[in-house]
């Protein structure tokens, strides 16, 4: 899926160090397809055991929408399920905000035309805020230019991005097609081993 | 001309290296990949779209084990879900023409813990599976390290992935671990001391005297949690222990080929002089018997310990909502607490050895009234090996149950779950928030203090009641 821009309000959700088996219980992972799991985003969260909503979460709240969550530092910890990355795309993110993420979450998001930012801890408590204040606030994320714009804060700020990953998310490219291309080199690789006592 | 002195992890990434570009990630070949039903039906799509074979059949092994009952596993699998899932992988394989130790195969079990004991899993390689615990299989020596589904999908195409190089880390642990301390309380009593983000962005070498004494099966359980620390994975160089435990293997190599693989992996160990990212020190002798009172892992305590009044990193407001969910309070002791379930099990802790442990110690013993313990073997040939050392019977004079290989309740998938508001002392790896079941409360444990909260029905200090039993011995 390719990304180039986004321009959307957001959902607030402070909590840090939320793991990939609260972004989706391991009970949701039965499916063989890629589809339908936004169902089931932050399950235990959103819903009570019964199933009734549960009005205390931010996706229950009907003043916060968006295509962007921001979230509290070490986001995606825990299991490396690509079904958490999925689940989020599902829903309809295409933006993480955060001040600290996971390294396989991380990749499972690029990997799913989902863009992780990550910002300073003081940078996200201020996104926060605002959204906070006024849940309309519009968040502009640029991924070209590498820039993330809150113009009712008067306020732009750039954030890295791995070179490679960023012409991947630009233009809907994968590894995979890559890697494809490079087989040469790996029948190549493969004759020169000196190394290899299990084959 | 010298040569540049250089880490084990180093020389492992280097020898994978098909490709590298500047301002772009190597193309790393993957020498051993593990899969299993959870997360590879989407990655066998991918091929079907892509009308692609698997590049390197003998590569890959498949098992089911996330998914499945540790219960009668002879019959049909009862849930529809889990059923076409555990299929699907039976489908796939044959489609794709990989090796499958399926559900009721001597060779089942859970992923991390058949590799090894099979030999499929060697030092010096690059092993990848769609699971975070891969990371166990660096005990041998090897990088191995979790992938999303995306790129289970590339090395069944590829036998490549692309990455960067991660940061080197050590972690030293020098000293003699006391009575009643083991190789689980010492990746708990790191990662308390770190932090679930203190390894984040990292490769991890476990090395020192602590480590050099442990058993592989000790070594596996320390590589496992490096991922609990954030680290992509951790590694400790092979050697003797490493080779005495490979010997034999039934997918280790023989003969000349054993001789000359030795040679090698003989080679696999830190350079004098090289220099990591970062290192750490800590003394094993300090080191108490752990376990965890929080929502995640870095949330652990000695087990004389108090629970602490505030969390040491993060925001209050985190702390008292883990608090909230375990129904605990700061600053009371943790020891006492009454517990209603044991879970034996996981990745980190259903090997041979650590069935022996607890059989050792509960033998001759009652489970308290009220608690349920479950013992659920890493894999077929665990279960058969604790039958033929009668393990099974101390286990169930003690009143615990002996259940079939599989995940189990580490991660509530299957049908074993811990039901809400319950607790749990669990040799597992995960506390989360209903990581065991939706309203599950999990204390992460060494296999000992685990059999110890089975006797007493409370979270207990093991190494009061092998004082105890010394005691006894020498009146």
């Amino acid at each position: 899926m390719k990304f180039t821009k986004i321009n959307s309000t957001a959902i607030p959700l402070p909590i840090e160090n939320i793991d990939t088996d609260q972004i989706i219980p391991a009970r949701f992972l039965k499916a063989t397809t890629r589809e339908g799991f936004g169902e089931n985003l932050f399950r235990d969260w959103r819903y009570e055991k019964n199933g009734d909503t549960r009005a205390d979460f931010v996706l229950n709240d009907a003043r916060y929408s968006g295509k962007i969550i921001v979230a509290g530092k070490n986001f995606g910890c825990g299991s490396s399920r690509e079904h958490a990355a999925w689940a989020i795309a599902d829903y309809g993110f295409r933006v993480v905000i955060s001040s600290f993420f996971a390294d396989i979450f991380k990749g499972n998001a690029l990997n799913n035309g989902i863009l992780p930012i990550q910002v300073e801890e003081d940078i996200l408590q201020t996104i926060l805020q605002q959204i906070y204040q006024n849940p309309e606030t519009k968040i502009q994320v640029d991924l070209e230019k590498q820039t993330v714009e809150v113009p009712d804060l008067n306020f732009n700020i750039t954030f890295d991005i791995d070179a490679y990953k960023k012409t991947c998310l630009l233009n809907g490219y994968d590894d995979f097609d890559y890697i494809l291309n490079q087989k040469e080199a790996i029948e190549q690789f493969e004759q020169n081993r000196v190394d290899a006592f299990f084959l | 001309m010298i040569k540049k002195a250089r880490t084990l992890f180093d020389k492992i990434w280097e020898a994978h290296v098909v490709e590298r570009k500047e301002n772009f990630p190597d193309l790393i070949y993957i020498d051993r990949h593990f899969i299993h039903e959870v997360t590879s039906p989407q990655a066998f799509d991918t091929l079907r779209q892509k009308n692609l074979p698997v590049a390197r059949p003998k590569q890959t092994v498949a098992t089911a084990d996330h998914n499945v009952p540790t219960k009668n596993q002879h019959l049909p699998i009862k849930e529809t879900l889990s059923k076409f899932q555990v299929d699907t992988l039976i489908q796939n394989c044959r489609d794709f023409e990989l090796e499958l130790f399926g559900l009721g195969h001597e060779k089942q079990g859970i992923v991390h813990v058949i590799g090894p004991e099979l030999g499929l899993t060697l030092p010096g390689m690059t092993i990848v599976c769609g699971d975070s615990h891969t990371s166990t299989h660096g005990a041998f020596g090897s990088v191995a390290f979790g992938i999303g589904t995306s790129q289970v999908g590339q090395v069944l195409g590829t036998q490549c992935l692309l990455l960067h190089k991660p940061k080197t880390m050590r972690i030293e642990i020098n000293g003699k671990l006391r009575r009643g301390v083991s190789a689980k309380d010492i990746i708990l009593y790191i990662i308390s001391q770190i932090s679930t983000s203190g390894g984040t962005g990292y490769f991890v070498e476990y090395a020192g005297t602590a480590i050099e004494a442990l058993s592989m099966e000790g070594r596996m359980t320390i590589c496992n949690m490096s991922i609990e620390m954030g680290a992509r994975g951790g590694l400790i160089a092979p050697d003797q222990t490493t080779f005495d435990y490979l010997k034999g293997k039934e997918y280790a190599p023989k003969d000349e080929a054993w001789n000359k693989a030795v040679n090698y992996w003989g080679t696999l160990h830190t350079d004098e002089g090289a220099t990591y990212d970062k290192v750490l020190y800590f003394d094993a002798t300090k080191i108490p018997p752990m376990i965890t009172y929080g929502t995640n892992p870095g949330m652990g305590v000695g087990i004389a310990d108090t629970i602490p009044l505030d969390s040491f990193e993060g925001s209050l407001d985190d702390y008292n909502k883990a608090l909230w969910y375990m129904d605990l309070t700061a600053g009371e002791p943790i020891q006492g607490k009454k517990i209603d379930y044991v879970f034996i099990g996981s990745c980190t802790n259903a090997r041979i050895e650590d069935l022996r442990t607890v059989a050792n110690f509960v033998k001759g013993k009652q489970k308290a009234k009220d608690v349920e313990v479950w013992i659920v073997p890493g894999s077929k040939s665990v279960e058969v090996q604790a039958k033929q050392e009668g393990l099974d019977q101390i286990f169930i004079d003690a009143g615990f149950e002996l259940r079939q290989a599989g995940c189990s309740a580490c991660l509530a998938m299957n049908e074993d779950k811990i039901p809400a508001g319950k607790y749990c002392v669990s040799t597992s790896n995960r506390n989360f928030e209903g990581r065991q079941g939706p309203g599950s409360r999990t204390f992460l444990a060494s296999p000992l203090t685990a059999a110890a909260a089975a006797i007493t029905g409370k979270v207990a200090d093991v190494r009061t009641m092998l004082q105890e039993e010394t005691d006894l011995l020498t009146v």
